[in-house]
């Protein structure tokens, strides 16, 4: 129903246009009258009035009467009447259209720049709001000092340490594998292949980017956690059927692309000249790479890296389909272990009561993660401002 | 001294290759990654494009289907009794559910249709396709056990033991008795018989099915010997119900066909009759609600902070938001869809408009980031010229800054739409996680999406849905290579450089 209401907005808005165009052409023909904008504007401001006043109205009148009210047409109509009709008396000759119109598109760019804005707000107000009801039922020391995290238990427990615990080991692994190799492949990339390598190369990395984070969890479920079990078993050890390896190893594998296209462009900003130093002196590649670009490009290595982290401290789906639900205080990597991004979804998926502490909890878990990615993020902005080399 | 330096100069070299060759090994060890996770999935996906049916001749009696009312009919009884015809050995109710189990429940559909839309073939016979049950389809294409089949070399006598149950199987001389191992089955007709020990001269086995009459003679070539490399306790398809299936197969009565049910059928709690269609449906509505928010709000913002914008504490603001929202795990958006969307403007839940506007706020900083690239690259000169011309500037803006801008902005989009289309974590916050059988109708209809069908399925018991959550990974995979070759198409054919 909202959806005729809303084309029927956009006939008014075009009709509007075709009236105020028609009526500019018109004055302009009578007798060496001289508009001060083209008549086509003055179709536009009439078409945005009817827009913004029809939208307006009729939006009101949906959240008084319902969406599926026939009232919000008959709201469009008028509204975009009240707004457009003042207008259309007012072509006078010396009325500037055009400057009245572009006032109000630059008004709406504004607005819709203003979304990122709320977009944050929202963020921020939904997980710091349900956190502090969390607060009230559950005292913050239990939440950052308890060591058992049982939130469906009788009676339930909220300490998120071995959450956080689970989190670390996870990201580690990952960036134990993806550290070194997509470091070293960001130097191969962008040091001693050719270009036609490079081209081969670089969309293998962009399709590992573009692999869908279930694809992978499936892939870690199905293939890498058997895989590790069996060789674990092989040689004697205990491994989980989900285990942090298993997790770990595959989000690895998934920031690999992600540390070497940073670190690539990084690598590929330190000026030649350096290099072109470092030869002269008698140095080999490696060297040079080792000893002057690595050390020229580390900040930007570092802040690829805090990225890195915060992008695997966030990942949900490969934690979720491969690491499991226990919240096991350990770090033994062939244990089964949670993470925070994990407990968010099991707590949030299906139906929640919003009065309890266990819905209210998985709140408090995403305000803990949001301002700790925040933090890193921030971080790796900073040390790239604060200790980027200027060249030239 | 020169010795001493050329050493090290070795020395040094050696270094460099060594340097050289980890890096070519790290990009090794992600290209080998990349292709063990395509081959594999593939591999595990493809059989679930085929699904196989058998020929059953079936009489639709009149007792079961109603002329007046021929859709209401029980089509499935009809296809049970079809069966029963060729396996008149599975008389107790143990056998004759064993039997059935063969059969899909919802495999009827082909029949049924044939009778609503001619009504007089009821009373008549006719030979109609029956999809297999999950089970029995992943038997015969391999993926339960090995099988080996062996047509019998000699003749063999089959008698019961005297004294304790079972049977005994010798050949027409005792050096000629048939080389079979316990475990090992012998088929005959309708003889089902599992080998229970082997002694020299003779085997004896047990009766999967019953004798009539209890001794027969079978002569070379009669009968056959099956192996199934899967010990019984180990597979979902037993004894009894590989070698019907054997010999179902060896009548040619197994048909294959390209599973088109896979992608008109919506899911199911049947491996053999789940589709994709609903979450495919599902994920387009989504993702069409995402660009229709996301594309207009992220190139005015790009448009505004790149051409408007003056210098100041608010436009700081929106950019430090901007590239902090990029940098966001994808789970925070659930969580602000859940409590903004759900709970503050009470929209519906499970619906792609709700996920829609989760993601369109998920890919708006990489389409706002994207057109910012584009707009600047378009030259300086081309605002000037018309500006100089007497163009406002928003007129220089949006009638030429803008259209040469808009390739790099498509690409950009286009990006940030695959992005969505593989997302899937934000959508599980907000409900779109539920079984969902029926085809999503309209944006706020329930539905669930493509990534989150393969996180359903891929969490569910039955070795079949291993297969199909593969089929649906390549559905998937498909969809986002072909946004991206878009993409990449964009960018080769109408990028511009000045």
């Amino acid at each position: 129903m909202f959806l005729w209401t809303l084309l029927l907005v956009v006939l008014l808005a075009a009709g509007a246009y075709m009236a105020g165009r028609q009526r500019a052409i018109a004055l302009q023909g009578a007798a060496g009258v001289r508009l001060h904008s083209l008549p086509s504007y003055h179709g536009y401001l009439l078409a945005a009035a009817a827009l913004i006043g029809g939208l307006a109205l009729a939006i009101a009148t949906a959240l008084a009467f319902g969406v599926h009210s026939p009232l919000t047409a008959v709201a469009a109509v008028i509204g975009a009447a009240i707004a457009a009709v003042p207008l259309y008396g007012k072509d006078t000759p010396d009325f500037r259209a055009r400057n009245l119109f572009e006032r109000v598109v630059l008004v709406v760019l504004v607005l819709c720049s203003g979304v990122a804005v709320l977009t944050t707000i929202g963020i921020v107000f939904s997980v710091v709001w349900e956190t502090l009801i969390f607060f009230r039922s559950v005292s913050p020391f239990e939440f950052l000092l308890n060591t058992k995290w049982a939130p469906t238990g009788t009676p339930p427990s909220f300490g998120f340490l071995p959450l956080l615990a689970g989190t670390f080991l996870v990201t580690f692994i990952a960036i134990v594998v993806a550290g070194p190799l997509g470091l070293l492949s960001a130097i191969y990339m962008a040091e001693y292949a050719t270009p036609r390598l490079r081209s081969v190369l670089k969309p293998v990395l962009e399709i590992l980017a573009g692999i869908p984070t279930v694809v992978l969890g499936f892939f870690a479920a199905l293939v890498v956690a058997p895989l590790i079990r069996n060789a674990g078993i092989s040689v004697g050890l205990e491994v989980a059927s989900e285990s942090a390896l298993a997790a770990g190893l595959v989000m690895g594998m998934m920031i690999v692309p992600l540390i070497s296209s940073l670190s690539d462009d990084i690598i590929n900003a330190v000026p030649q000249s350096l290099r072109d130093g470092s030869y002269a002196l008698g140095a080999t590649k490696s060297e040079t790479i080792k000893r002057v670009v690595i050390p020229a490009a580390l900040p930007g290595i570092v802040s690829a890296f805090m990225l890195a982290i915060s992008r695997a401290v966030g990942e949900t789906m490969i934690v979720v389909m491969a690491a499991g639900l226990a919240a096991n205080l350990t770090a033994n990597p062939l244990a089964a272990v949670t993470t925070i991004t994990v407990q968010i979804a099991t707590l949030l998926v299906g139906d929640q009561e919003f009065d309890s502490p266990k819905t209210l909890s998985a709140f408090a878990l995403g305000f803990v993660l949001f301002f700790f990615t925040l933090f890193l993020n921030y971080i790796a902005l900073r040390i790239v401002q604060k200790y980027r080399e200027q060249y030239d | 001294m020169t010795e001493l330096r050329s050493e090290l100069i070795a020395k040094r070299y050696r270094a460099e290759r060594r340097f050289r060759f980890y890096g070519a090994t790290a990009l090794a060890v992600t290209a080998a990654f990349l292709a063990v996770l395509l081959v594999s999935i593939v591999w595990q996906g493809l059989p679930a494009f085929l699904e196989k049916k058998i020929q059953l001749e079936v009489t639709v009696d009149p007792a079961a289907v109603d002329a007046a009312n021929p859709v209401a009919g029980d089509y499935d009884k009809l296809l049970r009794e079809g069966l029963r015809t060729l396996f008149p050995e599975a008389s107790s109710r143990v056998l004759r559910k064993a039997l059935n189990g063969l059969i899909s429940t919802g495999g009827s559909d082909d029949l049924r249709s044939r009778v609503v839309a001619d009504p007089s073939l009821i009373g008549k016979t006719l030979t109609v396709p029956a999809l297999l049950s999950d089970d029995a389809d992943l038997y015969l294409k391999g993926q339960q056990t090995g099988v080996t089949r062996a047509p019998g070399a000699s003749a063999i006598q089959i008698a019961p033991l005297e004294g304790e149950e079972g049977f005994l199987i010798t050949g027409d001389t005792p050096e000629k008795s048939p080389e079979a191992l316990p475990g090992q089955l012998v088929q005959a007709g309708a003889v089902n018989l599992r080998i229970t020990a082997a002694k020299p001269g003779y085997v004896t086995a047990e009766a999967l099915t019953p004798m009539e009459p209890a001794m027969q003679q079978l002569a070379a070539g009669q009968w056959q010997l099956v192996t199934l490399s899967v010990p019984e306790q180990d597979r979902r398809i037993s004894d009894v119900q590989a070698l019907w299936l054997e010999k179902l197969k060896a009548e040619g009565r197994v048909e294959t066909g390209f599973n088109w049910r896979f992608f008109t059928a919506g899911d199911s709690r049947e491996a053999e009759l789940a589709g994709v269609r609903g979450a495919l449906v599902g994920s387009l509505l989504t993702v069409a609600v995402a660009l229709a928010f996301a594309l207009p709000l992220g190139v005015a913002a790009a448009i505004y902070l790149e051409q408007f914008a003056p210098k100041n504490r608010f436009t700081d603001l929106i950019e430090v938001n901007i590239n902090n929202l990029a940098a966001v795990p994808s789970i925070i958006f659930g969580l602000l869809g859940l409590a903004v969307f759900l709970n503050f403007f009470g929209l519906p839940r499970s619906a792609p408009l709700v996920g829609g506007l989760v993601l369109a706020l998920l890919v708006l900083p990489t389409i706002i980031i994207a057109s910012r690239a584009a707009l600047k690259a378009v030259p300086q000169s081309i605002t000037e010229a018309a500006l100089g011309v007497g163009a406002s500037k928003q007129q220089a803006v949006f009638q030429h800054v803008l259209p040469l801008a808009l390739p790099g902005i498509m690409t950009g989009t286009i990006l940030g739409l695959a992005r969505a289309f593989g997302e899937t974590a934000p959508l599980l916050m907000i409900g779109m996680v539920a079984f969902i059988a029926d085809i999503p109708s309209g944006f706020t209809s329930a539905a669930t999406a493509l990534p989150v069908q393969v996180f359903l399925w891929s969490d569910l018991p039955e070795a079949a849905f291993k297969s199909k959550t593969a089929a649906a990974i390549i559905v998937l995979l498909v969809v986002l290579f072909a946004l991206n070759a878009a993409a990449i198409y964009l960018r080769k054919r109408f990028e511009r450089r000045w």
